[in-house]
């Protein structure tokens, strides 16, 4: 006998999920028959306000676009402005850019242990790698004045160049991490609670990969190698030496290992540049901002960000302020449209742990 | 896999191993964590080196900066007196307020934000919320990170001894780039507003050139200065005094994107085309003016277009007053000079020439043919120096002695001039007399530092090789049998401090004598007024105070009817101060004859 279908909402305050937004389940005993998101809670609008600020104050909002992905964000910003401007970025500021964006994906990954696992209700992980991700908070405050919200990453470079012995108290974080990596492997990956609850769940298989226009982690889960770091590189990323880890399988459990392997990529890639990074200039200085103009222009930049490619797409009039500022995220593609067919046929338990997986993020779906 | 893989099952207990670890999240005894050295904390702001100017407010982009009066700080003339608050509860800390204040008072501290019950905590007064700020100091421009554009464009000029083989304009004026970069320097903070005594709009038309709308900044500037090619070249800029930029860095050079804006209308059609002014029906009303210098030729210019009929007189052929006589035609070119007047002649502006009031025409029948009167005569007398010798032959008053070679007269110097002063008037006959082939000397009773005259003048004098004697008293000239000019004898000064808190006075060293052989002497030590021209009861009627015109704060004098300004007016002494009385006496009598 067919079980008689029930509406349940989960959100928009939910702890299994970042941000807020909601998910309307229609459900058939513990079976999901149909799911529809239901986003505007976040909406900020700063693509819009983009429009009314000049070309530095909109640097300042990027990082808003995402909360656990705000680098990518500057980073994007700022390439697109130089591409637009024609403006060179010192040899020593890409380096630096590229260890922050690095450093910024492994903080990433902390937190994503930490949702994952909660998410299954394995609370251990989150309260090690959150509390572990604080170091690499601890440099950033150093670095950038700010914790999370970096404000860093600026048109014609960064915006201060490394404190005295930095790169020191980096490696050292570095080595810190890798270890704690181990620590988190025994419990998760190795974990059977954890496989059980993963493998064979929320999958998302390569054709739907592909004609969602899936990027990421979520991608490279089903088998597919692209990133953009090496499909289309930026600042020095053509210049260093790591891979790009793939998994066989589209479930949960194939992008939480195409995750782990990332957090260690991102590590090797923080020591590359390191002891690459040359001396020089931190920056090319922009004008007085109040005057500051772009050519008339526009320019499209992608970036990996650790939901996988963003894409930018910022342009100019001529004047004082962005005419337009619009991004691709990753997480509205696979936050809403995939989401809503990744549910259909999940069990009720599992809706946290996919939307985790997929990188839902409501703040960067709505902006 | 089987639900009981026994790795599976038993590995996670590895976290048990975890147990006998320091924790890193928690500390006992509690203890506040020191915040980076860049932490992006509560703003601090050093109130004594803050200087208003809003710079933070414009580019806080959450609004969160308000400019507020703060008790005990007044504000003075480079400094609005206004203080950054901070909304704490907009700011978002991007600290963008820090890398644009222009003189770095302005930063960010470790001090982080606090939760309390007292709803008003989150308006933060930098510098009066936390005095003791300074010493946590984290996020600042001292590290030399700034966005302000400090460096001047520079701008082309004739080389010095180029400059004086002949009276070509020494300045070459900015190109089209140059200006553009140099406008995009400023940041509209508007002190230099203030500081102009005609009060000009110069963020506006600067943002205008900025912009690349020429035509625009031409129409702004023209909306209260009649004469603005002439103050774009030779101006006395305070505006530039008190820029922002240049607290710690070059002021950006005003007075030469106006003189860019103004050039670019080459003749005066064109000027009427861009400026295309509104011009009032005529309101039957008639105000005579007396004397077109600066002063008259603003109040009849802007009279002219409220609808006035205006006539001056003019003792001179020319118009232009100490512009056209005085200031040297390598600084004012006479073709500048005699565009702008034409504009303001083709506006409706009727100039009676070679007509000194007092002489070829009485005041009195000024006064009774017209509804108001406006008198901007200038201060064309020279003090004498007052020293034995100076009715001998070659020893003249700067003043006269240009205005002759303005007048293109021939003036006998000699070649060997020595020039009292250290104003502007002493500077341009010194260097005018260079560029007849004298050597010349400058002696001036006090320090090079001490002079009034502008220092972009007194470099380029001593670039023309001019020799400058300071702390030089004359006592005397001496002359030959024939009655010219040998020598010219002074004391050399040393400066006392002066006990009352002004500037040191010079004292004479007595025996210090010094001779110098010179074949004509120049006086530059001031000028005062000629009212000869008010006659009878008007002698009465119009109130002189310590030789100028008593005004009130409509440049009225004790004659409802009569009004006043220019050199005969304020102690400033420069065009633009001039420019200013002329508005606002034009003001003053549309309100009072039409009621505008
Ligand atoms: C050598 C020199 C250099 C200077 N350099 C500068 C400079 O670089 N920058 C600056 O800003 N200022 C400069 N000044 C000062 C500036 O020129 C004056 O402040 C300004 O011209 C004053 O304007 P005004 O309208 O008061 O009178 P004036 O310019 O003095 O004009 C008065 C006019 O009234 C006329 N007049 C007087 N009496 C009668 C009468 N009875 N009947 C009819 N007409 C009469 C005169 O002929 C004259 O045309 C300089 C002055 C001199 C002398
Ligand atoms: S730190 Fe940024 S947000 Fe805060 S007051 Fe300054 S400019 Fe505004």
């Amino acid at each position: 006998m067919r079980e008689k279908a029930t509406t349940l909402y989960i959100g928009p305050q939910h702890p299994g999920i970042t941000g807020n937004m909601m998910v309307r389940l229609k459900v058939e005993g513990d079976t999901i028959v149909k799911a529809t998101t239901e986003v505007g809670y976040l909406h900020r609008a700063f693509e819009k306000l983009q429009e009314k600020r000049n070309w530095l104050q909109s640097f300042t909002l990027m990082c808003r676009f995402c909360v656990p992905e705000t680098d990518p964000m500057e980073e994007s910003y700022a390439r697109a402005v130089e591409t637009i401007e024609g403006r060179e970025v010192p040899e020593r500021a890409k380096y630096i850019r590229v260890m922050v964006l690095e450093l910024a994906r492994l903080a990433s990954f902390m937190l994503w242990y930490g949702g994952q696992n909660g998410s299954l209700g394995l609370y251990t992980i989150g309260q090690w790698s959150v509390g572990d991700r604080n170091y690499i908070l601890d440099l950033f405050e150093e670095l950038t004045g700010g914790r999370v919200y970096h404000m860093y990453i600026w048109p014609g470079g960064v915006r201060r160049d490394l404190p005295k012995g930095f790169e020191q108290r980096v490696l050292k974080t570095m080595d810190y991490i890798e270890k704690r990596l181990d620590d988190y492997d025994d419990i998760m990956f190795n974990n059977a609670i954890f496989k059980k609850r993963t493998q064979g769940v929320g999958i998302v298989d390569k054709e739907t990969a592909i004609e969602y226009g899936v990027v990421g982690a979520v991608l490279r889960g089903t088998g597919i190698k692209s990133d953009i770091r090496i499909d289309d590189p930026y600042e020095v990323y053509d210049k260093l030496d790591f891979e790009v880890p793939t998994a066989e399988g589209g479930d949960i459990w194939a992008r939480a290992l195409v995750r782990r392997q990332e957090a260690r990529q991102s590590i090797r890639i923080v020591r590359q540049v390191i002891a690459d990074m040359p001396e020089g200039s931190v920056y090319n200085r922009i004008p007085n901002p109040q005057k500051w103009t772009l050519p008339k222009g526009d320019a499209y930049v992608r970036t990996e960000s650790v939901r996988g490619e963003i894409g930018l797409y910022v342009a100019s009039d001529g004047g004082l302020y962005p005419r337009r500022v619009h991004l691709r995220g990753a997480a509205y593609v696979h936050g809403i449209t995939l989401l809503e067919d990744v549910l259909k046929g999940s069990n009720v338990a599992d809706v946290s742990a996919i939307m985790n997986s997929l990188g839902t993020c409501p703040p960067e779906i709505e902006r | 896999m089987s639900f009981f893989d026994l790795k599976d099952t038993l590995r996670p207990f590895t976290a048990l191993k975890q147990f006998g670890k320091k924790p890193h999240t928690i500390n006992y005894p509690e203890k506040t964590v020191e915040a980076s050295d860049r932490y992006r904390g509560l703003h601090y702001n050093d109130l004594d080196d803050c200087i208003g100017c809003g710079n933070c407010s414009t580019i806080c982009q959450n609004a969160a900066i308000d400019m507020i009066k703060i008790d005990g700080i007044e504000g003075k003339n480079g400094d609005s007196g206004l203080r950054p608050r901070v909304d704490n509860g907009r700011c978002c800390w991007c600290a963008l307020c820090v890398e644009v204040c222009p003189t770095g008072s302005l930063s960010l501290t470790k001090d982080y934000n606090y939760v309390t019950d007292d709803a008003d905590a989150f308006l933060w007064t930098p510098g009066v919320d936390n005095p003791d700020g300074k010493d946590r100091i984290s996020f600042s421009t001292a590290d030399g990170v700034s966005l302000n554009d400090f460096k001047r464009i520079p701008m082309p000029e004739l080389e010095g001894m180029e400059r004086v083989k002949s009276f070509a304009e020494a300045v070459i004026g900015y190109n089209e780039e140059q200006a553009r970069a140099e406008a995009s320097r400023c940041i509209s903070c508007a002190l230099c507003t203030e500081a102009c005594p005609d009060h000009m709009h110069i963020p506006e038309y600067i943002n205008a050139i900025a912009r690349g709308n020429d035509a625009d900044a031409l129409r702004i500037i023209y909306d209260n200065n009649p004469l603005p090619e002439m103050c774009g070249k030779v101006c006395t800029r305070r505006c530039e005094d008190v820029c922002a930029i240049a607290v710690r860095g070059e002021p950006v050079a005003i007075r030469w994107l106006k003189r860019y804006a103004t050039e670019t209308a080459l003749t005066s059609e064109i000027t009427r085309e861009i400026v295309n002014p509104e011009i009032k029906e005529p309101n039957g009303k008639k105000v005579g003016i007396v004397g077109a210098g600066p002063s008259g030729l603003t109040a009849a210019y802007y009279l002219a277009l409220r609808g006035f009929d205006v006539t001056i007189y003019e003792a001179n052929a020319k118009a232009g007053g100490m512009t056209m006589y005085g200031i040297p035609k390598y600084r004012l070119p006479l073709e500048s000079l005699d565009k702008q007047i034409e504009y303001i002649e083709k506006i409706g502006v009727n100039i009676k020439y070679n007509t000194k009031v007092g002489k070829d025409i009485s005041f009195e029948k000024i006064y009774k043919e017209n509804d108001a009167v406006f008198i901007g005569v200038g201060f064309p007398k020279a003090w004498t120096l007052g020293i034995d010798g100076e009715e001998s032959k070659g020893s003249m008053q700067a003043v006269n002695y240009l205005h002759m070679i303005n007048a293109d007269e021939n003036v006998e110097i000699g070649d060997k001039v020595a020039v009292i002063g250290g104003g502007n008037v002493a500077i341009d006959a010194a260097r005018v007399s260079a560029r007849f082939g004298a050597e010349v000397t400058i002696l001036y009773r006090r320090r090079i530092e001490d002079m009034p005259a502008d220092w972009e003048e007194i470099e380029g004098a001593e670039d023309e090789g001019i020799n400058m004697v300071p702390q030089a008293i004359p006592i005397k000239i001496h002359s030959d049998n024939k009655g010219n000019v040998k020598s010219i004898e002074y004391l050399l000064a040393e400066m006392v401090p002066d006990e009352r808190g002004g500037r040191p006075k010079p004292v004479a060293i007595e025996g210090s004598n010094t001779i110098m052989e010179v074949t004509a002497v120049m006086g530059a030590i001031g000028q005062q007024g000629d009212y000869s021209f008010l006659e009878g009861e008007y002698e009465e009627k119009i109130k002189v105070d310590r030789g100028r015109f008593a005004v009130n704060d409509d440049q009225q004098t004790s004659d409802p009817k009569v009004f006043a300004g220019g050199d005969a007016v304020n102690r400033t002494a420069d065009a633009i101060s001039a420019i200013a009385d002329g508005l606002r006496a034009c003001k003053a009598i549309d309100k009072m004859l039409v009621g505008n």
